[in-house]
């Protein structure tokens, strides 16, 4: 790689040894991209809070030490800086106050805050929620990014038109020391165009609906670039956002075109600038079906142990349909319902009542993190309600469970009823 | 033992390794869809559901899913289940760095399908520096136990 004066410097260790580490380790991985050169990024979002378990396989140490050997991929303990650019934490392993919900011990708890204020004092910024653009993280058209988490990423390319990678913890965390990233991917224009057309021969309106479009999507496209077209209704940042999730689950979308909707295309023409696509899809009734059924496959009894809504975490419109749709019953006594958001979202439902409301139907509004990430459940749960195809693919892979995928309304009956009876319209 | 067939490609990360192959043609999703302590592929309708790459040269297509791909790797690399190589298809943030925290040879860009030349059981040397695969067809009637539980 072409390095810049500034890069050199880093890398020959003048800017001390954990910037030198990262830098070194950005090289390595520009040079297994076959990237030419780096590009300087100003907003970063990595994870690097790190639980007992991760500790003990890293031999112990200080949380300098596990900074080093899980962020910075150093055996050897460095002194870490304080971050060189706006930096934030995604969503973590645990919830920093309901950790007990979780099934945590005091003692890792209190490990994992450690770890928490190690990041803080470092200059991180605690969002602690994988949707940073929905509390105030929001990046402009063209601004260059290195960001984890493939929801958010495909969120603030596509809709956004920021210019980010998918990038992992090893690089996020180099990037907060050096303000660099590898110029490849996504930050170069051309990268950027659509691949792949598809025709949308269905009336895509519902959350559900444009969870089943995108995991359809990243099933068949993998991590192209697709325009969408024939969108009808113009979709909303919940919409979007489990969308691009689900498209990121299946396969790996990273970056997609709606014309008139997403940031970078007026027209398909445009989002395909000026060449024809390799292929045109098709997706109607027989992909919408066949989708519902995968996402379904792992369901088999109707009894319902938990409800999982939040995944992305929850906006507060979600948390207010859920409330809207609860009509004052209670959650039956069989199933738990809980519901994930940003912390800084959760004072927001505080504040607007809707908390209580929760807790008084026995529902639970968590933050911090969610049933995938952090490993828990509710003892003794099979099976588990989603409204979220991103959450459906993955927590019964990881956990072992059931899965049901629905609508919110689907959903919240289930938590009421304590059964599943939701089904493709 | 048979004349191996030679590919070549482009180093990813360097190193020379050997091992038996684990192949698939579908993606691999990291985090979530692998358990690092075992090295086993946990995705619900992924071809390799069940089965370890620890100590295999894991051949595949790509990377897929979760950004935490390189976290699940580097979690294996020091849980002792990590592949033995790496040869795949389709370059991403995901592979590279996956890769690099890996710490195992890693090949791509190669100038014939890895997916159509190799096979689960065949032995294959890595010469990753010199962006050599040298595959050794497996003998099935050699290794019947081998052959037996592989789907």
């Amino acid at each position: 790689m072409r390095l810049q004066p500034d890069e050199e410097a880093m890398l020959d260790g003048r800017e001390g040894p954990a910037v030198q580490q990262a830098m070194a380790l950005l090289v390595q991985y520009g040079e297994a991209l076959g990237a030419e050169r780096m590009v300087d990024v100003k907003n970063v979002c990595g994870a690097n809070i790190f639980t007992p378990a991760q500790k003990q396989l890293a031999g112990g140490g200080d949380p300098a030490a596990l900074f080093s050997q899980w962020s910075l991929n150093s055996d050897r303990p460095l002194s870490i800086p304080p971050v060189r650019v706006y930096s934030c934490q995604l969503i973590g392993p645990m919830d920093r106050e309901a950790w007990a919900v979780q099934g945590m011990r005091p003692e890792d708890a209190q490990a994992i805050l450690a770890s928490e204020a190690f990041s803080a004092q470092l200059g991180i910024q605690l969002m602690n929620t994988c949707t940073p653009y929905q509390v105030g993280n929001v990046p402009v058209k063209g601004e260059h990014c290195a960001w984890m988490e493939s929801s958010a990423v495909v969120y603030i390319n596509s809709v956004l038109g920021a210019r980010s990678n998918v990038e992992g913890r090893e690089s996020a965390a180099a990037a907060m020391l050096t303000g660099k990233v590898p110029y490849w991917g996504y930050h170069i224009p051309e990268n950027r165009r659509a691949t792949h057309l598809v025709w949308v021969d269905w009336d895509v309106e519902s959350v559900m609906d444009w969870g089943l479009l995108g995991y359809w999507i990243g099933e068949v496209l993998e991590d192209e670039v697709p325009v969408i077209d024939n969108i009808r209704h113009v979709p909303n940042l919940v919409r979007l956002k489990h969308f691009g999730a689900a498209a990121a689950s299946s396969g790996g979308t990273e970056l997609y075109h709606i014309p008139g909707i997403t940031a970078e295309a007026r027209t398909v023409e445009e989002a395909l600038q000026g060449a024809p696509p390799r292929r045109v899809w098709h997706y109607g009734a027989r992909e919408r079906r066949e989708t519902w059924e995968h996402l379904n496959s792992t369901g088999r009894d109707p009894e319902v142990d938990l409800v999982m809504i939040g995944c992305p975490h929850a906006s507060i419109e979600q948390i207010w349909e859920v409330c809207r749709l609860l009509n004052g019953r209670r959650v039956h006594e069989n199933t738990e319902l809980w519901i994930f958001t940003p912390r800084a979202l959760r004072h927001l439902a505080d504040r607007n009542g809707y908390t209580e409301i929760l807790e008084k139907a026995g529902a639970r509004l968590m933050s911090d993190t969610c049933p995938a990430i952090g490993q828990f459940l509710p003892k003794g749960t099979k099976v588990v309600a989603m409204d979220s195809a991103k959450q459906a693919h993955y927590l019964p892979a990881i956990m072992g469970v059931q899965g049901w995928f629905g609508s919110v309304a689907d959903c919240v009956e289930a938590a009421v009823t304590g059964r599943w009876q939701g089904g493709l319209q | 033992m048979r004349e191996p067939i030679v590919l070549h490609g482009r180093k990813v990360v360097g190193g020379v390794t050997e091992g038996p192959a684990l192949v698939t043609h579908q993606a691999i999703s990291g985090w979530g869809g692998v358990n690092a302590r075992t090295g086993t592929i946990i995705e619900t309708r992924h071809e390799l559901r069940g089965q370890s790459f620890a100590g295999r040269v894991l051949v595949f297509p790509g990377a897929k899913g979760s950004s935490g791909w390189s976290g699940v790797f580097h979690t294996a690399r020091l849980a002792g289940t990590a592949p033995k190589a790496f040869i795949f298809n389709r370059m991403s943030t995901k592979m590279a760095l996956g890769a690099v925290v890996t710490g195992v040879p890693a090949i791509t860009d190669l100038d014939r399908d890895p997916l159509e030349v190799i096979e689960t059981g065949d032995w294959v040397r890595v010469d990753a520096d010199r962006g050599i695969v040298e595959v050794f067809k497996r003998d099935p009637e050699a290794l019947p136990s081998e052959a037996s539980h592989l789907s």
